[in-house]
């Protein structure tokens, strides 16, 4: 089942003009600047910018199609919508606000929804506690808690979140993160999730959609639209590669753990982790360098074999960015031209990637 | 102080009148104001300013009008000739239509200012729970309006209260039919009664003051604000 968004609508700086089919499960990240029409997009999606033409489709769910003049009013979308500020409402207390939503859905589906519903989703996002306060009696964290609870009730098809963590601080993001995580891994409710935030993308991201001026620049799974070989989505300070691995060893004497991945192994820092526990990994482009053979006398730990899958010149002359291939996974490399020229890399070549520095996404 | 029963008679046409008024101004005042609250229309600025325009004329001129209008000539006089309810002039319904128009911008200002306030996010957040527009606009934004309702009412309430001239224009000054408070204490003046006239003024600045007093309290409690959580 996919979700098809062909959407079009003109803005007082540019038109965001979009079509892409997007998985239906997982998170889907929409990962652009500010002001590039990431939110506008997700405006659509939800039926909230009565201009934008085009299509919406849910699998075989159309909620929009202006050729076939289909277009359903947002509140008749089933969608769960998670604002920038939680925008709870103020004369309802934290139960009002979740049944407000609860109880129209049920009305609309014209079936009993039980009540376990609200009881799973207030304990999935622990603000069991907090059901008779007021929106003003509440933390930033919690109250985003509880506006992504209101949104889960309604039992929705799709979950629309639009930097559902902007507007907090450092700690309130820490603790909203885990929650949203635990969403991604507990329910069966595909996302899209829009930020500008590198570390959200790093976590969250099942799916990476880049948007730039109104336009889908990269479009795909996530570790293969950061290392894609011609012009790789730099997000954050540098190009690199996003590894999904299971903790395999822990070095208890040099505090590492050692995380397996399609491909290979490398060693990280061992911050409290669990053999057999799924991790991401982030390794920068400038934090790779390649030998033709195992390099024996170093102290960097880790060193992967692979292919040399492509090579790119980057903006100044001197500078080349490798994509090499381990197995089943990509690793971006920034090296100087004078380098490849010297090992004399080629496309194809076995080599070996050395791996100065890993780190652990959380 | 010593109150006759004429006096009684104007105190209570005069509360019937303002209730009568007030009902009616939040009926025509709330989609009034809704739509100058979120249009984007060039008509938005000269409906706005006739709506403010009893601010600014005199009772008198608005009274002339009215009169002119709700006569037998007129166009509102014409049609209630026609509908069989006579003419309206100098009559409780030609009073209260009077009041409606005097008092409408202390009805709709206090509205749009809550509408504003309140912003387009409440009614979009309800939307996504689900909720069609007039649900959301009966469990959301009238909830959420509501200090802006309280003062509408009170405004619209006490500014009918204390309207003269446009009483004396269209009204006649009837003893028990549109003989209001104040028209009844100019009467007590012009016949020099002022003992009779100090009476009923003690009691229409009593009650304005206890009006403005509970506004500013009303306005003051923290719980009240009017806007969604951020």
């Amino acid at each position: 089942m996919n979700i098809h968004l062909q959407l079009d609508i003109a803005r007082a700086d540019f038109d965001v003009s979009v079509d892409v089919q997007l998985p239906a499960h997982g998170i889907t990240v929409i990962y652009g600047p500010s002001g590039c029409g990431k939110t506008t997009l997700l405006r659509c999606v939800a039926g909230l910018e009565p201009s934008a033409r085009g299509v919406v489709q849910l699998g075989h769910e159309v909620w929009q199609d202006d050729a076939q003049a289909v277009n359903l009013p947002t509140h008749q979308r089933a969608f769960g919508y998670v604002f920038q500020e939680a925008s709870l409402f103020d004369h309802l207390d934290v139960a009002g606000n979740l049944a407000y939503g609860h109880q129209r859905a049920e009305k609309q589906s014209r079936n009993a929804m039980s009540q376990a519903v609200v009881q799973q989703t207030i304990e999935l996002l622990g603000i069991g506690h907090l059901l008779k306060r007021r929106s003003h009696e509440l933390s930033g964290g919690e109250r985003q808690r509880v506006a992504i609870a209101r949104a889960l009730v309604t039992q929705p098809r799709l979950l629309l979140l639009d930097e559902p963590l902007a507007a907090l601080d450092h700690a309130r993001r820490q603790e909203v993160l885990p929650w949203l995580e635990k969403l991604r891994d507990d329910l069966n409710i595909p996302m899209l999730y829009v930020t500008h935030a590198v570390d959200e993308v790093a976590r969250l991201a099942d799916t990476l959609v880049v948007m730039n001026e109104g336009r889908v620049q990269a479009n795909g799974p996530v570790a293969d639209v950061l290392t894609q070989a011609e012009l790789p989505v730099v997000v954050g300070e540098d190009a690199g590669a996003l590894l999904t691995g299971i903790v395999l060893n822990i070095d208890t004497q040099w505090h590492l753990a050692q995380v397996g991945f399609a491909g290979g192994a490398l060693w990280v820092r061992d911050s409290g982790l669990t053999v057999g526990q799924t991790v991401r990994l982030r390794v920068l482009a400038r934090d790779v360098s390649v030998t033709l053979h195992e390099a024996t006398h170093t102290s960097i730990q880790n060193h992967v074999p692979c292919v040399v899958d492509a090579i790119t010149p980057e903006a100044h002359p001197s500078q080349m960015l490798l994509r090499l291939r381990c197995g089943d996974t990509v690793l971006l490399a920034r090296v100087t031209a004078r380098g490849v020229h010297e090992l004399g890399l080629y496309v194809g070549m076995p080599a070996w990637a050395q791996v100065k520095s890993v780190a652990l996404v959380k | 102080m010593n109150l006759s029963a004429e006096d009684f008679q104007a105190i209570a046409l005069t509360l019937q009148l303002a209730s009568v008024t007030t009902v009616l101004l939040l009926l025509l005042a709330t989609p009034v104001a809704w739509w100058l609250a979120h249009t984007r229309s060039a008509w938005r600025a000269p409906v706005a300013s006739l709506v403010a325009l009893p601010l600014v004329l005199p009772p008198t001129v608005l009274g002339f009008y009215l009169l002119i209008a709700l006569g037998p000539n007129g166009p509102i006089g014409q049609f209630t000739q026609w509908a069989g309810w006579g003419t309206l002039a100098f009559s409780f319904w030609g009073l209260v239509l009077g009041s409606v128009v005097y008092s409408l911008p202390f009805a709709v200002q206090p509205l749009v200012n809550a509408f504003e306030a309140m912003g387009p996010r409440p009614m979009e957040v309800a939307a996504t729970l689900r909720a069609s527009k007039w649900d959301a606009f009966f469990t959301v934004a009238v909830p959420l309006a509501k200090p802006g309702f309280v003062m509408a009412a009170m405004l619209s309430f006490a500014h009918t209260v204390g309207e003269f001239g446009v009483v004396l224009m269209i009204g006649g000054n009837i003893p028990d039919k549109t003989r209001v408070v104040s028209t009844q204490i100019y009467g007590h003046v012009e016949a020099m009664e002022y003992s009779q006239a100090h009476g009923l003024a003690g009691v229409m600045l009593v009650f304005s003051f206890v009006v403005l007093l509970g506004l500013s309290w009303f306005n003051r409690r923290p719980d009240q604000r009017n806007k969604v959580g951020v």
